[in-house]
């Protein structure tokens, strides 16, 4: 009754309630009332309509990062780069959105997937250095991640606009934003992208576990020699599971590109959206809705803690302690399991 | 048997957190009550309105306590409220953003927790600014450091340039090797501005000297700022202007280091929005020449006072500067800014006061009036 499959649901609740507990302790000892902190958080992220609306915008990127960084996991390779995978992806979806005039059955379609191939290739490019020449693949992304910060800061200022620092917002027939959702929410910034992350998570799914090509996929990331013998090409998986997982984060680009905020500017630093992807893959377990799960516990604890200074006094900067703490237990899951086995022994 | 043991897993955590939560309400148990009380109260004459005027203000990732442009606008609210009784979270109050996806979620929070007046804190707030308050016409915003538009927003911008070339005099009085150092936040319209004020002034006293520029492409990076200060003093530049916000705080860290090491060197930093004296303080000596001060709080606090009187400037475009004091050159630091400095600052000025100076805002106007001198 006690399988493995249980403990590897139970290792993230436990995180995330031993988290929130040890949240709730520092708050206890910088005299700071918890119940109060908590209470704001949860106002903060369900109190109405707005901020329901504002919750589910900011857990769409987070769905598809997540995705992105688990799907890499699952064929063994660890994909630091999603945060430069969303910043082409973000580029190339506002730069097809404000550059052409067409319907919006084929400008949005159109818009969403120059942001996939955009993302794809960046995941390409350390897929196949990897795959060549062993090159590994956190090394190479993590530059990669700077190259796409600092080619689309350029691209905004010189190329997308005459020397300033955003672009036009994208035309209305490339725009994933929509009055209906906005107007239930009170303006929210909720967007459709919303439905795109949930169908992308069951492509996920589908992908890894009904098709063959997803069983290659696994092999490779469970072990790459015994895939090798059987005849599978490890390289080819390789480059695949990167392209997929760039893609992934191209679209977690686009949703803030099409659908947040509607323009690109010059970001002084990184969105945080790939480096947050990996928490949530990390405590998703890998797979599709797992991060579907840990993606709506962040984006919730993100915009919850934004109402914590105002409403109790309390400082934003404690949910990263959190969050934090949340991935903590989630890696040090070996002294959870072990603490559940020791139960699990003396019940027999 | 293992079901048990599970369950007095699951409720021992629930106990501590029980515990937890029961100590800190016991703790602060009369606070929260006065808490929620007051928050009643706000309620009710929120409700009741005319009587009851509130503002806040959202800053940029820069914080609240960037000891530059966020601190400065926070204590022209907080100078408001001091005018008017008020305390914080009653009457004013401020939200920070962590990241540039938060603006709008602040300001609408805001809206919603009936402030009548909102200050969007920089120009990175614009677009949120200019979004909100198109939704919300009944409720009064005003942004600093650029023009949104709107009926219900009154734009706050400065005449830096003007500040900046005055810096840029005393740069060029003040530097021994002819080589002084710009650092700017992020390159755009707005810090083109004080560049090109800056490099103007410098020249004006001197045509020959060498002025580098450079930008950290961020308001909140002291590492880059730091970065970018060690090049600038080890190729001999001795005056730095840092128009960077927080990423200044780096400037100044890497010329308090340097002072320590080599007291007898100069290593100098001029100070931006606030009077940066007390940041560039070490021991018994000080780093900071001077500082090109604009008076974010007067504006800020001049804005409120007009919206509280029911005089808000919607629609309109206020320019602050030196003929207003909202812009100044800080003399704090004695020792460092001589007589002589000081004498040709104050010359100066009354030339751009009078008009007989045009200073460039930006990097066209800039090469005009380099290339007329």
């Amino acid at each position: 009754m006690f399988s493995n499959k249980t403990v590897n649901i139970l290792i993230p609740i436990i995180s995330v309630v031993l988290g929130l507990l040890s949240g709730a302790i520092i708050m206890v000892a910088f005299g700071y009332n918890p119940v109060a902190g908590y209470a704001a958080l949860w106002n903060g992220a369900f109190g109405d309509a707005y901020f329901l609306g504002e919750t589910l915008r900011q857990v769409t990127p987070y769905i598809l990062s997540g995705l992105a960084v688990a799907f890499a996991l699952r064929t063994g390779l660890l994909n630091i780069g999603v945060e430069g995978q969303v910043f082409v992806g973000w580029i190339a979806s506002v730069w097809v959105g404000i550059s052409f005039e067409l319907p919006m059955i084929i400008h949005l379609p159109l818009a969403v997937l120059a942001a996939a191939l955009a993302g794809a290739f960046w995941g390409f490019i350390p897929g196949i250095l990897k795959a060549k020449l062993g090159v590994h693949e956190v090394i190479v992304t993590i530059m990669m991640n700077y190259i796409a910060l600092y080619i689309s800061n350029s691209l905004v200022r010189n190329v997308l606009t005459d020397g300033s620092d955003q672009t036009d917002k994208v035309a209305k027939s490339a725009s994933l934003a929509s009055d209906w959702l906005a107007g239930m929410t009170y303006f929210s910034r909720l967007h459709w992208g919303l439905l795109i992350a949930l169908a992308m998570a069951f492509v996920m799914w589908f992908v890894l576990n009904k098709t063959t090509r997803g069983f290659e996929l696994r092999a490779v990331g469970f072990n790459q020699n015994a895939s090798n013998y059987a005849g599978m090409s490890v390289g080819k998986n390789v480059v695949l599971a990167m392209v997929i997982s760039g893609a992934f984060a191209g679209l977690a680009g686009a949703m803030e590109g099409l659908g947040t905020f509607e323009y690109m500017s010059v970001k002084s630093g990184f969105t945080n959206i790939g480096f947050d992807g990996i928490a949530v893959a990390l405590l998703g377990a890998n797979t599709a809705f797992g991060v579907v799960l840990a993606a709506f516990l962040f984006g919730t604890l993100k915009i919850g803690a934004l109402n914590m200074p105002t409403e109790a006094g309390v400082p934003t900067e404690l949910v990263e302690i959190v969050i934090a703490l949340i991935i903590f237990f989630v890696a040090s899951s070996y002294m959870i399991r072990w603490i559940i086995l020791r139960f699990k022994r003396e019940g027999k | 048997m293992f079901k048990s043991r599970f369950l007095l897993m699951f409720s021992l955590l629930l106990a501590i957190g029980l515990i937890l939560g029961a100590c800190g309400s016991s703790e602060d148990g009369g606070e929260a009550g006065g808490d929620t009380n007051e928050k009643e109260e706000k309620e009710q004459t929120s409700g009741e309105g005319n009587g009851d005027f509130s503002v806040a203000m959202v800053t940029d990732v820069g914080g609240v306590d960037d000891k530059s442009f966020n601190q400065s606008a926070w204590e022209g609210l907080q100078a408001f409220g001091e005018e008017h009784g008020l305390s914080k979270g009653e009457g004013f109050d401020y939200a920070q953003s962590e990241s540039d996806a938060d603006y709008t979620t602040n300001i609408n929070r805001l809206v919603r927790q009936d402030y009548n007046l909102i200050f969007g804190i920089g120009y990175l707030l614009q677009p949120a600014i200019e979004e909100v308050a198109a939704q919300y016409p009944d409720t009064k915003f005003s942004v600093v450091d650029s023009v949104a538009k709107g009926d219900n927003v009154a734009s706050v911008t400065f005449k830096e340039h003007q500040g900046s070339f005055l810096a840029g005099v005393a740069a060029a009085k003040k530097t021994k090797t002819n080589k002084i150092g710009f650092v700017g936040g992020v390159d755009g319209d707005l810090i083109n501005k004080f560049e090109a004020g800056y490099v103007a002034g410098a020249k004006s006293v001197n045509p020959d000297i060498d002025v580098d520029v450079q930008y950290a492409e961020s308001f909140a990076a002291a590492d880059k700022g730091k970065l970018i200060a060690s090049n600038m003093y080890s190729k001999g530049i001795d005056v730095i202007y840092h128009a960077s916000g927080a990423t200044g705080n780096g400037v100044f860290a890497q010329a308090k280091d340097l002072k320590k090491n080599n007291p007898d060197e100069d290593y100098w930093v001029i100070g931006v929005d606030r009077d940066q004296y007390e940041e560039g303080a070490i021991e018994d000596t000080n780093v900071t020449l001077t500082s090109m001060v604009k008076r974010v709080d007067i504006a800020v606090q001049d804005v409120a006072n007009q919206a509280k009187q029911g005089e808000f400037p919607g629609g309109k475009v206020l320019e602050y500067g030196l003929d207003d004091d909202a812009i100044s050159i800080a003399r704090t630091n004695e020792e460092a800014l001589n007589e002589e400095i000081i004498a040709a600052v104050e010359d100066w000025k009354e030339k751009i006061v009078n008009g007989d100076v045009e200073v460039p805002s930006n990097r066209d106007d800039l090469k005009t009036y380099v290339d007329s001198l």
